[in-house]
């Protein structure tokens, strides 16, 4: 066995150390490309966004399209809804944040019914429709807000998409999306 | 006895060396095809911006009108290693082509204009329809044609070209068989009707008529607007096509060659540090 | 696997370990302490790179099944997405489509390394036989794995080495059938030609398990062909041998890596980059280049019951070689004669492999029968023969003498149980 008294490198310890650390580094360039492969491809990232005719989506009605393979929900939003999405107070809230990226501060911003809303547009509602607890999709106009419900474990949404009861951390997530013209909007 | 034994290996050997220097039996009609020199080419080989875009002008203006690209979206035109266009540039083009999309809310599909993630769309709806179009020849797609494409160089030459990485025989092959349509046929060779003789195509008859001829396509880099000039930059230009990462390939290679031998190295080193106390 | 372990963990933790699953004494008896003799020289090393590169390809694989579709509709195009959008797809896919061909390179070396060195002799035709039911595994596995792409060549090699079983008598055809799932080469054959694909690497290191486990029962030959008599004949696994086959297998990566980045392609064929057409046959159909020899061979019989008996008998007669060799000696080395009828078996079957890449025609077919006829002839005369009239030169009396000389027979000059860096005493 190595003496014990053998403490000062040398040129042998270095030819080791210098080996083993190439060796390292080998097996850490290696691995990158077995991980990276499963990230999203170059055909997945294209296909970033989708555009929807919202003509015939009449008050009160609402439609749901496909975007990056998930559902989103485009509402036109009935007066009323309006009325009880502006009339909830800040502190009522779970989640206080917009979660809009389309806005200034986007996430940081208060998830009042202005920014949750198509700008200057306040009838239009679109949001992921991917409950934020675990997944599942919401039904629309229902639950005790009048919002979304999700059937999966109780969460309840308001008439903004804004969570108020139930598990779900945060509110609906809104994607990136800009009205084209006034009856087109495309999404991502 | 042992003697005897040499003298036959040695005969063997020379007979292996004749037997394998006869040409192949295989060479069927087919001229060899000269090598015509890319920058693609060798371990640091690399494109030519220019060249792959000027070829995409003579593909898009003169082969798309019968041969598909179907495995190539228009994004890639800008991805790097490749032709490089501007985002502006490619979603312009694209914009210029329609591609059928749908169904629509009322069940129809329906036309609308290209986008960056659209494949190119194909010049016939199907391969009937290609047929039908061409007297029954099918043109091929031109995705993978620069790799699908390769003319045989025997056992030796095989041999050194795995050594100098000599790989460009599918864009030596189609460039010699663009430049190749104005040979005469040789004496009492015909093909049937409508064909067209070109002595590097396999057989030397081929249903494709000279596609280009000189000043056809327009180059506004003032490259020479000549056959020659246009078979070239459409072959580096369906190289990329068939291989749109081989300037990441090379470059990754570069580096990996680098790390394998001072690896190596290392090894050998401690390998023969450890080994030096014990004969072997 | 075991009875050479020194290991006697210290750390209470690994003492508790230890006792209930002796896992990593296991693991310290084969590859650290595990005597292996000082003379082997670098074509032992190939054992180690056959292990990396099975393992290269079971990673490689695993991960382009991830992005791969098995449908006839979308198999072609699947492999191109790898190729073009796939991060890094191109990189894994030409690292496991020339990997396949570096295996093959590495076991034919293997192989032939064996019959140099008589290492298939008692007591290592276990051993052997293992080796070759890996090599028909592999066979099968490349074979089936070149059909996924489902290109020109893959449809058309499928269609021909599928309709070898048809050469059956009586039962051929339900036997096609069946192989096909249809009256064709169609989608249900690349579909179970996938999972299989997947399956058999995968028992493939199950006997490469066996095949350690029984190369670890009979100790390694070495190319004296002379037994391990005493430990000044062995050094230890780690870190002798293990150096040695690192340094290796980092050499044949570098020859690996010159086909991956420089010349991906060279092994392939042009036509499997035209997608499958069942209505066209490509004008020269040749099986990828480990198969040749035995492509040659099938072809050079002028029947089809009898080709393809005569290939599967090319691979059958290797488990018979333990027996058909004669010889008392191993070693090639204390052969006079065998070494030459080795380096001739050796042409024959690199000429056996050009004959199977050329058109059957002409004089090609007379001399791939000439070939195949001396392909049997080696093993079931010369060496039987060889063995009974051969005159062997004299064998040093140990490992150690052949490599120190003739007065150093016994006397321990390293430890070879010491698993500790001899190289640090003083």
């Amino acid at each position: 066995m190595a003496t014990p008294s053998l403490v000062e490198p040398t040129r042998r310890d270095f030819l080791y150390l210098a080996t083993g650390a190439v060796a390292v580094v080998g097996a850490g360039a290696v691995a990158w490309p077995f991980i990276n492969q499963m990230n999203p491809d170059a055909s997945t990232l294209a296909l970033a966004s989708t555009e929807v005719d919202i003509a015939p989506i009449a008050e009160g009605q609402s439609i749901t399209v496909k975007w990056r393979g998930r559902p989103v929900f485009v509402r036109h939003r009935t007066a009323k809804e309006i009325e009880e999405g502006k009339a909830v107070p800040l502190s009522d809230l779970v989640d206080r944040a917009a979660r809009n990226p389309n806005i200034d501060g986007g996430d940081t911003a208060d998830a009042t019914d202005q920014n949750r809303a198509a700008a200057g547009k306040e009838q239009w509602l679109i949001m992921i429709g991917t409950c934020t607890h675990l997944g599942c999709v919401p039904l629309g106009q229902a639950g005790d807000y009048d919002g979304w419900f999700c059937p999966c474990h109780g969460s309840h949404y308001d008439t903004a998409g804004r969570i108020r009861k139930g598990p779900a951390p945060e509110n609906l997530h809104i994607p990136p999306y800009a009205f084209t013209n006034d009856t087109t909007i495309r999404i991502g | 006895m042992t003697h005897a034994l040499v003298q036959a290996v040695k005969a063997a050997a020379v007979a292996i060396a004749v037997f394998a220097a006869t040409p192949s039996l295989a060479a069927e009609g087919g001229a060899h095809p000269e090598k015509a020199g890319w920058s693609f080419s060798g371990p640091l080989g690399h494109f030519d911006r220019g060249q792959l875009q000027r070829g995409f002008k003579v593909y898009r203006e003169v082969c798309a009108s019968c041969h598909s690209m179907n495995l190539i979206s228009f994004r890639n035109l800008m991805e790097e290693g490749g032709p490089e266009f501007s985002e502006g540039q490619v979603r312009q083009l694209a914009s210029e082509y329609k591609v059928t999309d749908g169904p629509n809310d009322a069940g129809e599909m329906f036309e609308r204009p290209a986008r960056l993630s659209d494949r190119f769309p194909s010049p016939f709806p199907n391969e009937q329809a290609a047929r039908a179009a061409q007297g029954g020849a099918y043109p091929p797609d031109f995705s993978l044609l620069a790799k699908a494409r390769t003319y045989s160089r025997g056992v030796w030459l095989s041999l050194l070209d795995l050594v100098l990485q000599y790989q460009e025989h599918g864009p030596d092959y189609i460039h010699a068989l663009l430049t190749g349509y104005d040979h005469q046929p040789p004496e009492g060779s015909h093909g049937q009707t409508g064909l067209h003789y070109n002595p590097y195509f396999p057989g030397g008859w081929i249903a494709m008529p000279k596609p280009i001829s000189d000043g056809q396509v327009e180059y506004p880099d003032g490259s020479p607007t000549t056959v020659e000039q246009y078979s070239r930059d459409v072959s580096a230009f369906m190289m990329w096509a068939a291989e749109p990462h081989l300037e990441t390939r090379k470059r990754i290679g570069f580096q990996v060659m680098v790390f394998l031998i001072i690896f190596a190295g290392l090894l050998y080193f401690t390998k023969k540090k450890v080994w030096s106390d014990v004969a072997h | 696997m075991s009875g050479h372990s020194t290991y006697n963990p210290q750390n209470p933790v690994l003492k508790w370990f230890e006792a209930r699953l002796p896992i990593v004494g296991l693991i310290h008896s084969s590859f650290v302490a595990y005597p292996t003799p000082r003379n082997l020289n670098y074509w032992w090393t190939f054992g180690a790179i056959l292990s990396v590169m099975l393992g290269v390809q079971i990673i490689t694989g695993v991960v382009l099944a991830m992005h791969y579709t098995p449908h006839v509709d979308l198999a072609f195009n699947s492999v191109e997405h790898i190729m073009r959008d796939v991060n890094y797809g191109w990189l894994l896919r030409y690292m496991h489509a020339n990997g396949a061909s570096m295996f093959f390179i590495a076991v034919y070396i293997h192989m032939f390394r064996g019959l140099y060195y008589g290492s298939y002799k008692a007591p290592r035709e276990v051993l052997w036989m293992l080796g070759v039911v890996i090599f028909l595994l592999m066979m099968a596995t490349g074979f089936m794995g070149y059909v996924l792409p489902w290109g020109q060549m893959s449809l058309w090699g499928a269609i021909v080495i599928t309709n070898l079983f048809s050469a059956i008598p009586i039962v051929g055809e339900y036997v096609t059938t069946w192989l096909w799932g249809g009256f064709s080469v169609d989608n249900p054959t690349l579909n179970r030609f996938f999972s299989l694909h997947y399956l058999l690497p995968f028992m493939i290191a199950g006997v490469v398990g066996l095949h350690i486990w029984a190369l670890h029962v009979t100790g390694q030959n070495n190319p004296t062909g002379v037994e391990v008599k005493s430990t000044s004949d062995t050094v230890a696994f780690t870190p002798y041998a293990t150096l040695k086959d690192g340094f290796a297998v980092v050499c044949f990566f570098i020859f690996f890596a010159w086909f991956i980045f420089y010349t991906p392609n060279y092994l392939g064929h042009a036509d499997n980059y035209i997608r499958a057409n069942p209505l066209q046959t490509p004008a020269h159909i040749v099986p990828e280049w480990y198969f040749l020899p035995f492509y040659a061979i099938l072809r050079a019989i002028p029947s089809k019951l009898g080709g393809v008996v005569a290939m599967f008998s090319a691979i059958i007669v290797l488990f018979f070689l333990p027996w058909l060799d004669t010889a008392k000696v191993r070693s090639a080395k204390y052969r006079p004669l065998y070494r030459y009828f080795f380096w001739i078996f050796v042409v024959v079957c690199i000429l056996l492999g050009y004959i199977g890449a050329s058109p059957p025609e002409g004089l090609y077919i007379t001399v791939g029968r000439l070939l195949t006829a001396y392909y049997f002839l080696h093993f079931l005369v010369i060496l039987p023969v060889l063995g009974l009239v051969e005159k062997p030169l004299p064998l040093p009396a140990s490992i150690t003498e052949a490599v120190l000389g003739p007065n150093h027979g016994g006397v321990s000059v390293v430890p070879s149980s010491s698993a500790a860096a001899p190289e640090r005493r003083a």
